[in-house]
Order: C-alpha cells, then sequence, then structure tokens
C-alpha cells in the first residue's frame, strides 16, 4: 500500500472532486463532507510519505502508467517535496472545516461546485509539488490557475476585476514557464527534471540554456508576486471571499517559490545557479526591494486585509533573496520560512476571516474592543502577529534567524538591513493593531447602554466569541506556530538538510 | 502607459529573436529534440501498445497522467463559468409573445404566460426572424457532424482523431442546434444538467480507468494490468486502456464545451441565447 | 552576408512566431477594451503552440502515424502479427517528431479552458461596471 502512495494523495482528491461536483446536483450536505474526507486522507497520505522518507532516506519513486525515466511521467517525492505536501494538505483541510458556515451562507445553491474547485486546487498543489516532469508541472499549474480565478472572481463587486487582472498577468506568467520549457526541450531534448540535471551541466555554455533559466524564473516570479510584477496580489487577495483568501494566500505564493526552488536546485544544479550565472546579486536585490516595498506599502492600509496582502509580497521578498544568497544557511532559512509562511498566513486570514464575520468591516477601526470581545481570536491573532514580527518562540523568529545568518555569511549586509528593517515595520503594524483591539471600546449597538457608566469596567461586556466551527481550528494554527518554532532544529536538521544538495556549503 | 508597453516589447522581442541564433535549424532531424526522446516512442509503440497513431499512443499511455489532467482543466474550466455565471432567474419581469398568424408583439407581465399555445410563440429581446433555411440545414447536417464526431473518437488509433477532437466536434453540433433554433430548444433536449453530471463522468472513466489499474495491483494509469478484465495479452490491453480513456475524454469535453455555452451565451441566465 | 543570411532564413520560422507572440503581448498590455485583451492573450498563446510544433518538424518526413500497409493476411491475423511486422526497420528520419503534438494538444486545451474562464469573468466585469473599457471603469472606481 505505502508503495502506492504518490498515487494515492493525488487520485483521492481528484476523485472526491467528481463526486463532489455530480452529489452537488442531488444533494446539497454532501458535497462538503466528502470535500473534508477526501483532503484529510491526503493530509495522512503526506503524512505517512513524510515519516516513510525520513526514516529510509532515500526519495519514492513513482512511474505513472508503469513507464519509467523520460519516457513516461514519474513522480519523486523526497525530503522538500515530502514537507510542502504535508503544508498543503494541512492548511487546505483546516481553511475548509474552519470555513464551513462561510460557505453554507455565500455559496448556498453552487455548493457542489464550489467543493469541487476548492479540492481540484489543493490536488492541482500536491500534484505540482510532487512532480519530477516539467510539462506536466504546467499543466498542474494551470489547474491550480484556473480555480484560484474562478474562486477569486466569487467576491463582492471588485472581485471579477481584480480576478480578470489577476487571470492576465497569470497567463503570462505561466506561458512564459512553458516558454522556457520548450527552449529547454529544444536544448536538451528531455522533459524529465532528473535527466535534466545530468545534460544540463554538461552544456553550461549554451545561450539556450540560459534564456530558458532566465524565462522560467521571470515566469515563476510574475506568479509569485516579486517586484515590480506584483500588481495582480493586493486587489485579488482582498477582494476574495474570506474562504478563497483563507486557501490561497497561505499556499499559491509559498508553492511557487518551492517551484522555483526545485527548478533552480533540481533542475539547474547549484554549480550552474550559483556558481556560472552572475545573477544571484542582482536577484537579492530585487528581493530586497520587494521586502522593502511591501512593508512600506502595509504600513500606509487602512483596509487590514490589504495589510496582509502586502506583507505576503514581503514574505516573498525574504524567500526568493534568502535563497539566491546560495549558502546552505539561506537556503534552510528560505525552506523554513515556506512552512512557517504559510502557517503564519493561514492563521492571519482565518483570524481576517472571524472579524469580518463578528463587525462586519474589514477597515482597522473595526478591530475596536475586540480583545475583551473575544480574548481567544485575539490571543492567537497575537500569536500570529507576533510570528511575522519574529519573536521567540514563535517559528518566524527561527527562520528570520537562518535568513539572517545566510546573509551575514554571504556578506550581503543590504538583506540582512532589510530583514530588520521589515521586522521593525511589522512591529509597528501589529502593534497598531492590538492598540486598537486592546484600549478602544467596543463600537456596538447592544453595549451603548452598558457603556453609560462603566468605561472602565471591561467585565461588564459579555464575551461573545466566534463560535467553536471557526475557533477551534484557528487556535490549532495558531497553535502550530509554537510548535513549529520549538521544533525548528529537528525539522532543519531531519528534514532540510536532506533536501540541499550536498554540494552547497 | 502605452510607450512604456512598446519598450518592452520591443526589448522581450530583440532578446528572444537574437537567441534563436542558437536553435537548431528548422527540420533538422539530427537536433536534440528529435534524436533523445522520440525515436524510443517512433520505433517501440508498436510493440509496446499495439497502436500505429504515435501520437494518440504517447497521449493516453505513455504520458497518459499528462492528459488525464488536461481533462480535469477543461472540466475546472466548466465547473468555473458555471459558478461564476449562473443565476437561477425565479421570478422574471416580463416577456415577449408573437401572435403567428398576425404578426403582432404582445408583452406580457407578472405569472400570466401562454403556454404551449399554438399560435402564440415565445421570443426572445434580441429576435431575428425565423430562418426557413438556416434551421431546417442545420437539422439535417447535425446528425451526420455527430457520426463523424463518433467516427473520430473511434479511428483514435489509425488515423488522426481522438478524444478531444471528436468530443469537440460533438460539442459543436450541439451549438449548433443552439445556435440556427434557439436556446431554450436545445436545453430542452440537451439539459444543464446532463451536461453537468455527463462531464463529471467523462473525467471520472479516466481517473476510474487508472485506479481500477490501481486495484489490480500495477501501477496507476498501467493499462496492462486490465488484461484480466479483456481477456488478452497485456499489449493489446493498453490498446484498449487508450480506447477506453479516449471514450471518457470524448464525453468529458462534449459535455463541457456544451455547459460552457449555455452559460457564456445567456450569461448564467439560460433563458435567451444568441 | 551571405551566411547570416541563409542562418536567418534557417531559422525564419522562429522569428514569425516571436513577432506573432511580440503581438499578442502588447495587446494584453496596452489595449484598453478588456474583449481585446483577452484576444491578445489567445494570439500569446496560439503562437507559443506555433513554436512548439514548429520544434518536431523534419525536412521530407511524414505525419508520425505508423504506415502499414494493408495486405489480407495482416488483416486476417490481427494485431500480434501487425506487432511484429512493425519489427521490422521503423525509419526515425521518416516520422516527425510526435512529442511537440502531443505537449500542444494539451496546451491548446489549456487555452481554450483559460479563454472560457476570462470571458466569464469579463461577463461579469460587464454586468457590474456597464462596460468593458478599461478607463471608463477605473474612472467609475475612482469617483464611485
Amino acid at each position: 500500500m505505502t508503495r502506492h502512495l504518490p498515487a494515492l494523495i493525488i487520485v483521492i482528491p481528484l476523485l472526491a472532486a467528481l463526486f463532489t461536483a455530480g452529489s452537488g446536483w442531488i444533494n446539497q450536505k454532501a458535497p462538503f463532507r466528502i470535500a473534508v474526507a477526501a483532503l484529510f486522507l491526503s493530509f495522512i497520505c503526506a503524512v505517512l510519505m513524510l515519516i516513510q522518507v525520513v526514516t529510509t532516506g532515500i526519495a519514492m519513486e513513482y512511474r505513472m502508467a508503469g513507464w519509467a525515466g523520460p519516457m513516461g511521467i514519474v513522480y519523486i517525492i523526497d525530503h522538500l517535496s515530502a514537507l510542502v505536501l504535508v503544508v498543503i494538505t494541512a492548511v487546505s483541510t483546516l481553511n475548509l472545516v474552519a470555513q464551513k458556515k462561510s460557505i453554507r451562507t455565500e455559496f448556498n445553491d453552487k455548493e457542489g461546485a464550489f467543493n469541487a474547485l476548492y479540492i481540484l486546487f489543493t490536488a492541482g498543489l500536491i500534484g505540482m509539488t510532487a512532480t519530477g516532469d516539467a510539462f506536466n508541472l504546467y499543466v498542474l499549474l494551470e489547474i491550480v490557475s484556473l480555480s484560484g480565478y474562478a474562486l477569486i472572481g466569487l467576491g463582492n463587486s471588485r472581485a471579477p476585476l481584480a480576478s480578470l487582472n489577476y487571470l492576465f498577468l497569470g497567463t503570462i506568467g505561466a506561458t512564459f514557464y512553458l516558454l522556457g520549457v520548450g527552449y529547454l526541450y529544444i536544448a536538451t531534448g528531455t522533459l524529465n527534471m532528473a535527466e535534466l540535471a545530468i545534460i544540463i551541466p554538461q552544456n553550461m555554455e549554451s545561450g539556450l540554456i540560459l534564456f530558458a533559466f532566465i524565462i522560467c524564473l521571470t515566469g515563476l516570479f510574475v506568479k509569485m508576486a516579486m517586484f515590480p510584477v506584483h500588481g495582480w496580489l493586493p486587489e485579488a487577495y482582498s477582494q476574495a471571499t474570506s474562504v478563497s483568501a483563507g486557501l490561497i494566500a497561505p499556499l499559491t505564493t509559498k508553492v511557487t517559490v518551492y517551484i522555483m526552488i526545485r527548478i533552480c536546485m533540481t533542475v539547474f544544479t547549484p554549480e550552474y545557479t550559483f556558481g556560472h550565472l552572475d545573477i544571484s546579486g542582482f536577484i537579492v536585490l530585487l528581493a530586497i526591494v520587494t521586502i522593502v516595498f511591501g512593508s512600506l506599502s502595509a504600513l500606509a492600509q487602512k483596509n487590514v486585509k490589504k495589510m496582509l496582502t502586502y506583507i505576503i509580497i514581503a514574505e516573498v521578498g525574504y524567500m526568493v533573496g534568502g535563497f539566491f544568497l546560495g549558502n546552505r544557511l539561506g537556503i534552510s532559512g528560505a525552506i523554513l520560512h515556506i512552512i512557517n509562511d504559510a502557517a503564519m498566513t493561514l492563521a492571519l486570514f482565518l483570524a481576517a476571516g472571524i472579524f469580518i464575520w463578528k463587525t462586519g468591516g474589514e477597515s482597522r477601526s473595526d478591530l475596536k474592543g475586540l480583545f475583551a470581545k473575544m480574548p481567544f481570536t485575539m490571543a492567537g491573532f497575537v500569536l500570529a502577529g507576533l510570528s511575522v514580527v519574529g519573536v521567540p518562540p514563535t517559528c518566524g523568529f527561527f527562520s528570520k534567524w537562518y535568513l539572517i545568518s545566510g546573509g551575514i555569511q554571504a556578506g550581503n549586509f543590504l538583506f540582512v538591513a532589510a530583514l530588520i528593517f521589515s521586522s521593525l515595520v511589522n512591529a509597528v503594524l501589529f502593534f497598531r493593531l492590538f492598540e486598537i483591539a486592546f484600549f478602544e471600546p467596543f463600537a456596538d449597538a447592544d453595549s451603548h447602554g452598558s457603556s453609560h457608566g462603566s468605561h472602565t469596567h471591561v467585565g461588564a461586556l459579555t464575551i461573545k466569541e466566534a463560535p467553536l466551527g471557526m475557533l477551534i481550528p484557528f487556535l490549532i494554527a495558531s497553535l502550530t506556530l509554537i510548535v513549529l518554532g520549538l521544533y525548528s532544529g529537528t525539522i532543519v536538521t531531519n528534514i532540510i538538510q536532506f533536501a540541499i544538495p550536498t554540494g552547497v556549503i | 502607459m502605452k510607450i512604456l508597453g512598446k519598450l518592452t516589447i520591443l526589448l522581450c522581442g530583440v532578446l528572444l529573436l537574437v537567441f534563436t541564433m542558437e536553435f537548431p535549424d528548422w527540420g533538422d532531424p539530427d537536433s536534440p529534440a528529435s534524436t533523445h526522446l522520440s525515436p524510443y516512442f517512433i520505433q517501440h509503440t508498436m510493440e509496446d501498445t499495439a497502436v500505429p497513431n504515435i501520437v494518440t499512443s504517447v497521449l493516453a499511455d505513455y504520458r497518459g497522467y499528462d492528459t488525464m489532467f488536461e481533462t480535469t482543466v477543461i472540466l475546472t474550466a466548466g465547473l468555473a463559468c458555471f459558478l461564476l455565471l449562473r443565476i437561477e432567474r425565479k421570478k422574471v419581469p416580463h416577456r415577449y409573445y408573437r401572435h403567428e398568424p398576425t404578426g403582432v408583439t404582445l408583452r406580457m407581465e407578472g405569472d400570466k404566460f401562454p403556454r404551449n399555445s399554438a399560435v402564440f410563440q415565445r421570443m426572445d429581446a434580441n429576435w431575428v426572424p425565423y430562418d426557413f433555411v438556416i434551421s431546417r440545414t442545420c437539422r439535417l447536417i447535425i446528425p451526420f457532424i455527430q457520426i463523424f464526431a463518433l467516427y473520430v473518437v473511434a479511428h483514435g488509433h489509425h488515423s488522426p482523431g481522438g478524444g478531444f477532437q471528436g468530443g469537440v466536434l460533438m460539442g459543436a453540433s450541439v451549438i449548433l442546434f443552439a445556435i440556427s433554433h434557439s436556446l431554450r430548444a436545445a436545453i430542452k433536449s440537451f439539459s444543464e444538467k446532463t451536461a453537468a453530471l455527463l462531464s463529471v463522468t467523462g473525467v471520472f472513466i479516466y481517473a476510474g480507468t487508472g485506479a481500477l489499474c490501481l486495484i489490480f495491483g500495477e501501477v496507476f494509469l498501467n493499462y496492462s494490468a486490465l488484461a484480466p478484465l479483456f481477456g488478452n495479452d497485456r499489449i493489446m490491453a493498453r490498446s484498449h486502456g487508450i480506447l477506453m480513456v479516449e471514450i471518457g475524454v470524448a464525453v468529458a469535453v462534449t459535455a463541457v464545451m456544451i455547459w460552457i455555452y449555455y452559460n457564456l451565451s445567456s450569461a448564467g441566465k439560460q433563458d435567451e441565447g444568441l | 552576408m551571405e551566411s547570416i543570411f541563409s542562418l536567418v532564413l534557417a531559422k525564419a520560422n522562429y522569428a514569425v512566431y516571436i513577432i506573432l507572440m511580440m503581438v499578442g503581448l502588447y495587446a494584453m498590455i496596452a489595449k484598453n477594451n478588456l474583449i481585446k485583451k483577452i484576444v491578445g492573450m489567445t494570439i500569446f498563446q496560439t503562437a507559443i503552440i506555433l513554436f512548439y510544433v514548429s520544434i518536431g518538424y523534419k525536412r521530407g518526413a511524414t505525419i508520425p502515424i505508423l504506415e502499414h500497409h494493408a495486405s489480407p493476411e495482416t488483416v486476417a491475423h490481427g494485431a500480434e502479427k501487425m506487432a511484429a511486422h512493425a519489427m521490422d526497420a521503423v525509419d526515425v528520419a521518416h516520422y516527425i517528431n510526435p512529442l511537440p503534438h502531443v505537449l500542444m494538444l494539451t496546451a491548446i486545451v489549456v487555452g481554450v479552458a483559460t479563454l472560457g474562464v476570462a470571458l466569464a469573468l469579463a461577463i461579469k466585469v460587464y454586468n457590474t461596471y456597464g462596460t468593458v473599457e478599461e478607463d471608463e471603469i477605473n474612472q467609475q472606481l475612482r469617483s464611485g
């Protein structure tokens, strides 16, 4: 059975998506249950695969349709993919369970189609992570993109335009990636990632391979919203519904960063990317600009969701810059940050979803007095905020530590300065939010009567928390931040160490 | 903005053109693309899969996993159009009816509609006069298009064809019916629920064949595992497996083409079309 | 001069597709009307498809369907006989490269799917704002 796990982790969600779409026409309650069951099963598969890869130490290889190597499509689960698979399935399941109420209210008669697109999005991400074939990656990237466009386009009145802009830029990015794969195919004649990794070091001088690298990387940068092609992200993520944002925001950019790492490290080997090409300095500079731009733009926002999206842009800058530093510490920091950032963004967007559900508004001032009204939610939000700032023992601190150490070792002090600057800006951002939530009185109709004589009696307000269905997954997500932080060392030494090829110092 | 756009495009184009100098010549049989991997497919397709059409065997067998996701992409597009556009119109404000003998147009408000009346014909808001020649000609041609579509699907092994091509032809025949008559007539004969369920069934045939191979003990999508099911040797089982998935693809593509057309042409309301 | 000319001519097909690609990309970036942008996107994707297909061409080769000369014994004896017959010398240079065709079947379908979703979104934008011109939409966003 464990032999077939790499196939099962995709087949189960795919078949479940079909059943969900079909049953949506017959029964309205069934789609959600099938979706949750399928995603939870794929989470179990991912965990089992991670355990197997870590204990045996060798990557799992699965030949689709029975054909080996370049003839057929091969799935390779090594340390890096197994780790990212666990993250994808966990985030997806948690988000679906947490947002059950919003799905019920917003998509009343189209639940079948919505849940089917949700599962297809996750299945596409799982496939992108596990595949070992460059063209298969493109097809799965398009599944993810198409379901993403549809899920985002369902929001309020500004959502279709935001989604259309995202569609244009996303298509440019994916098509550039396809063009890059075409150049690689012309130069080498194969599409299999493992075989490309053997052929490319023999042809390092080829201009075709250089151009393929540039074009692939440009396409991926468009898809992960690096400066200057980041324009689609803030509008698209902030106008989406809370359930779509909670799924797409933590995952899309991070998995695209994972693909960049996979292509730069596994396909174009580290000797080529860091040794032969002289591009790393320029890309780290681009990442620094992204970090500074994202942080400063987040300062200027009044809308909480938009602020979070600019923080996502800055985090992408961390990961790309950390990776292109070229040393082991930087790459470990980037990979660790993929996991941490997915967890942090999930927690933040779930919190934003709860706030919007509670107060109905999205701007900063709507957070007034929530500390007293919803203490558990605010506790989780404080944890997530501290993690973004980088306070130990939350996970954000540890990935920043690795990134800063990598920057110091590479001698790139501009990157270190940008990281510290961004942490300070994040601190300002979040403490401003905490201040509004803690010190301002709760602005609600039924508290006017009691506030006449009880300005300082916070205890007179009743605690009206979010419903348990929303609260428990959110608290699980927030507590994971601390757990990830405490186990950072274990993760790095047992998993990430083996994900980086031995040639990198 | 336009100047910036023109400059970017010019730069991009010049860069791309410069790098074409490194390409192998057009039509060169010794380029790496033609010598590294493809000779295996050309030489071994008959002994591995017994299918002479190399494109079909690569599409549905060697790289069959890609094709499964391609079918999923088209299903995703159908679901996305449905999710984005579809609105139920329970209460309509008014409808237009045309009195056949006199040619007088009536606008009826509220709920009192003459249903199935012999002399009153329902009209769209953008009504064009009913053209006898077009509708009768299309009625004559559509069955032949559908037979040709079935032929294309079934002969994917030996001539250019396959699931996608046949599916699009079949879908086009129903769309032709919708254009030449009216959208409501097409929906009555091929309803949206049928289209949705058929599209899911098509992808299920594909993924189900792969899962069946998994149940029989082999790797996912390894059709030779189905040899005991078909009753012949492993190579012919691959050929039959390819036919099964092509049928699944054709069903899915047909249904999704029709579904997307229904949703796009009526902007989701599905009462008045083009 | 001669060598440069022959060099350009030998790779003229790639140049044509790159020009087509840039036309599509320009339409996506610079045009005002959303539908024109969508058309530009389709041109862009189609140019990539043509580019890939031209990779597989071999001079003097035919379509990648193995020619089997139908004779009574081949038809009567079925597939095993056919497989045995085909074992003798399939000339690789006689058939064009099938792999780009396979890849581009997938890319065409993906392009159609993206076109469908883009049009659905454009319909929704039209229903909300009443126009598909981007400057008018921006004006409405700024004022409303």
